[in-house]
């Protein structure tokens, strides 16, 4: 284990959220908030902490798959850790496991939060919140191979840790060029939700925030009632850019450079859209009858899957209250979750692609024992490889969701709430059902509880095993 | 830049390595076999596509529209030539093939003429010349050309009892009254550009500019024996002892080869009615003693084993005065061998690699440059260029002691219509010139990056 060269990494890490926290520092100067010097020392603490593990150099620069992957889940923890402070120093949330709670729930765009009332916080308070998600969306460690050459050359193993989906590739060969090109298409969707979000007459601070939290497929909203207050305008811009940015991003890179056959051809991005339309039909069917229209319902359904799906959290309407059958569907696609390479959480489309193909694959297997049978995908052979590590991925999946769910169970909440507050956090969405509904929150719950939520929602974003990888004795040992 | 590179055997895995550290190139690496592929795109910084490099289909994906240039060093030269074939029509690009077969190697100009090939390399061929041009300057461990063969780079090992023990680099011309530059020491694991006062002491690999006649006369004055070898023996009669055997029966040195097969021997006896072929075990001390080893000027092994080369070179060495080479084609356990007292080694696979790494470069320099040679010399740590030089260059005119150049730079040679000068601070370079600069920054594209 490259110890030397993980702590210098984690240095620049800690010196790139020191520059991130100046955003908000901007923002509690325009409106003469109080908080600028939580912020203000917050990123003092985090350049100096930064610079003194930046000050460890080392001349063996070679990274394998393991310091990759302890690198990028260390880098998120200690981002949480640092990004908590300046909720604890300004007083918004002194205690400091509900501040890291909050604080992971923005770095992972979980979006689940442990506070009662938004809307009495200082505005540059909620634009950190709101940055973490645009941040944790496509990732810290990303954005720093975007900027800085990393030593060691090859930063494939941190794309790979951090980025969505069981196989991630490059756009171009160059790992710099592919990040570049990921945060260049990143920032473009969220100033052009800007941008139609002012058009429907929301104010600044609200747009910059709602597109922050719809881009990072994150939740954290600046109101109370998420986005039911606004117009039917916003709330469909908000549903079309949540499905957006729920796609794998390497579409759009095929759109810009005009393979618009291969972009479209793409099984994963067709099941996606199916998923979604069924879903919507389906729940609009079944809850029609309570809202004025047709219109009205659909425009609800339409927006609570997209926020479901692609894991961001908004909520335009009570759905806790909404028939069972529709809450059965919401609560199946939080374990779908979006597309691989895109911002969202939960298990990915293609994984769960991949598994129906592995039972079908099996069925035929079963009737005609000595046939031969290979699992492809947009017409390529799906390497053995990748199936394995869908494989064990859900297993482990299952295994941290069984033990969470049994340790919250301390706390003594009703099941429903329990269930969905586990699926809820690791697969980054935010709210569940019942207590954790869309107009519930996580604060009842106990510190351990929360510890565990936190863990959880880390292990969601960075799909398990990197997280994983830091808890085994054989990473360790020389 | 973007370039593909077709076979990811050990070749194509050694161009990937090198060109992908460099900033502007784009790397797509294209191979059969899955895991190879993976292998390659998690260590270095390039793209991977499985499947055949001599399928249209495949190489679109590489990106062959845009591809600059495409390298096919799959074990095949069929499948090589095929892929350069296919890759000149489906894009506008330079292709590079290895082709090893000897029956194709009277052909290669119809492969770069008629079938627009930029590059055919051939590696048993390129080992053979390496060999050949170290037997020419046996005391030489590197030899580097430049100015069309005007120019060399010599690197040697001072000797324990030489005259350049703790002398100061400043003082060997006027001692030894020799026409010479030193451009690079090594010592240890540190490379240095020494200035003046740098003292050189026994054990370094020094680097010496110099003409091909005043290096002859340094090295005779230094007592170090420049003579080129009158015989050689060779053990093994592949594809590199062949070319490497014609060579130098060209040049009326007696070659000496032993090989086991019978029926190899026949067909050597054919090709090389001049060279003695012995048919025996190589491997066997009683063989080599009696054919004469401990009286033989050199001695090449190259048996298509890696550990017996080893083997029968430190025999050698341990029998023998004359200059010892062996071949070694994996390349992983370099410093071990490194470490060993072998006289030179030569790595087929990595000079193929450095071979298509230097046109590559070249290709990719002359887009925006002026280099005209580039070799890397003081174990890769520092590169020699040649540069042009155009008019209204900010250095011309200028003595050279006037200069504000660069830390760890220094002007080696001035190559004026021929002429070649090695520069004292009072020269100054002139429009037309060429110059050979050696430096440890690496990537300058222009005579200007000398400059502070």
């Amino acid at each position: 284990m490259n110890y030397r060269l993980i702590f210098n990494v984690l240095g620049l890490t800690l010196m790139l959220e020191a520059a991130c926290l100046i955003l908000p520092m901007i923002c509690a100067i325009y409106y003469g908030e109080a908080e600028l010097w939580a912020f203000v020392i917050a990123s003092a603490i985090c350049l100096a902490a930064g610079s003194l593990l930046k000050c460890i150099r080392t001349k063996n620069h070679r990274m394998y798959a393991k310091e990759g992957f302890a690198m990028v889940s260390l880098s998120w923890i200690f981002m949480s850790l640092f990004g908590a402070i300046p909720f604890v120093i300004s007083g918004t949330i002194p205690n400091y496991i509900d501040a890291l709670f909050e604080t992971v729930s923005g770095f992972t765009t979980t979006g689940a939060t442990i506070l009662r009332d938004v809307e009495v916080l200082p505005k540059s308070i909620l634009f950190w919140r709101s940055f973490t998600h645009w941040i944790g969306g496509m990732g810290v460690l990303v954005f720093l191979v975007s900027l800085v050459k990393l030593s060691g050359g090859n930063n494939l193993y941190l794309l790979k840790a951090e980025s969505t989906g069981p196989s991630v590739g490059k756009l171009v060969p160059k790992v710099q060029a592919t990040a570049k090109i990921l945060y260049g298409i990143y920032t473009t969707l969220t100033v052009v939700e800007l941008v139609l979000l002012l058009f429907g007459g929301m104010s600044f601070f609200e747009a910059i925030t709602t597109a922050m939290g719809t881009a990072g497929t994150g939740g954290f909203g600046v109101r109370n009632s998420s986005i039911a207050g606004y117009s039917s305008y916003i709330q469909v811009v908000v549903t079309v850019f949540m499905l957006i940015f729920g796609v794998d991003f390497s579409i759009y890179y095929l759109i810009l450079i005009r393979k618009f056959s291969t972009a479209f051809r793409s099984e994963e991005l067709r099941w996606y859209l199916g998923i979604v339309a069924v879903s919507i039909i389906l729940i609009c069917i079944n809850v029609v009858g309570t809202f004025q229209s047709v219109g009205e319902a659909l425009k609800h359904s339409a927006f609570q899957v997209a926020s479901i799906i692609t894991t961001t959290g908004f909520a335009t309407d009570d759905f806790n209250l909404w028939p069972e059958f529709s809450k059965v569907i919401l609560v199946l696609l939080m374990f779908v979750g979006a597309c691989a390479g895109s911002t969202g959480g939960g298990m990915k489309v293609s994984r769960i692609l991949i598994a129906t193909k592995t039972i079908i694959k099996e069925l035929k297997i079963t009737a005609h024992p000595k046939s031969t049978h290979k699992i492809t995908i947009n017409g390529r052979m799906v390497e053995h490889e990748t199936i394995r590590s869908i494989n064990v991925y859900m297993i482990a999946y299952f295994v941290i969701f069984a033990a969470s769910l049994l340790l919250i169970s301390f706390d003594n909440f009703n099941f429903t709430a329990n269930f969905t507050a586990v699926a809820a956090t690791i697969n980054n969405i935010g709210p569940g059902l019942d207590m954790v509904g869309p107009t519930g929150n996580f604060a009842d719950f106990s510190g351990l509880s929360k510890i565990i939520f936190v863990l959880d929602m880390l292990v969601g974003r960075l799909e398990v095993f990197p997280m994983l990888i830091l808890f085994s004795p054989y990473t360790w040992k020389k | 830049m973007n370039t593909i590179i077709i076979g990811c055997g050990k070749v194509g895995q050694k161009l990937a390595e090198k060109l992908s550290q460099e900033e502007n190139q784009n790397i797509t690496v294209v191979d059969l076999k899955y895991d190879v592929v993976q292998d390659i795109i998690n260590q270095y910084d390039a793209m991977g596509v499985v499947g055949s490099g001599a399928s249209f289909e495949v190489l679109l994906e590489a990106g062959i529209e845009d591809a600059d240039i495409l390298i096919a060093v799959t074990g095949s030269d069929e499948v090589n030539l095929l892929t350069c074939l296919i890759a000149k029509k489906a894009g506008n690009c330079q292709t590079i093939a290895r082709v090893r077969k000897p029956e194709y190697s009277r052909e290669l100009h119809l492969f770069r003429n008629d079938l627009g090939l930029a590059m055919v390399i051939n590696p048993e061929l390129t080992a053979a010349s390496e060999i050949a041009r170290i037997l020419r300057f046996p005391s030489a461990i590197q030899i580097d050309t430049f100015a069309k063969g005007r120019v060399e780079i010599l690197k040697f090992k001072v000797p324990g009892d030489s005259v350049l023990d703790e002398i100061k680099v400043s003082e060997i011309n006027s001692k030894l009254n020799t026409d010479i530059l030193v451009c690079g020491v090594e010592r240890g694991d540190e490379a240095f550009i020494p200035d003046g006062s740098f003292v050189i002491r026994k054990g370094d690999l020094v680097s010496i500019v110099a003409a091909p006649l005043s290096g002859s006369e340094f090295f005779r004055k230094i007592g170090v024996k420049t003579n080129r070898v009158k015989d050689t023996m060779i053990v093994g009669g592949g594809a590199t002892s062949y070319y490497l055997a014609d060579k130098l029966i060209h040049r009326g040195i007696k070659v000496k080869i032993i090989e086991k097969d019978t029926r190899r021997c026949e067909e050597l006896c054919q090709m090389l009615p001049k060279a003695t072929i012995i048919n025996a075990d190589g491997t066997e001390n009683r063989v080599l003693l009696e054919e004469g080893l401990e009286n033989a000027e050199s001695f090449v092994s190259l048996t298509g084993i890696d550990e017996e080369n080893i083997m029968l070179s430190l025999f050698a060495k341990s029998k023998m005065n004359g200059k010892v080479i062996s071949k070694v084609n994996r390349v992983s356990y370099d410093d071990v061998i490194a470490s060993l007292d072998l006289d030179t080694v030569i790595y087929p696979k990595d000079i193929t690699a450095e071979y298509i790494v230097r046109f590559v470069r070249a290709k990719q320099n002359s887009i925006d440059c002026d280099i005209e040679t580039m070799h890397l010399i003081l174990d890769d740590k520092a590169e020699a260029l040649e540069f042009t030089i155009n008019e209204n260059s900010p250095v011309s005119g200028i003595p050279l002691a006037d200069l504000q150049l660069k830390a760890n730079v220094l002007i080696a040679c001035i190559n004026r219509q021929g002429r070649i000068i090695i520069p004292r601070g009072q020269d100054a370079i002139r429009q037309g010139d060429t110059v050979i600069v050696v430096t440890t920054h690496l990537g300058f594209k222009d005579i200007n990056d000398i400059l502070q």
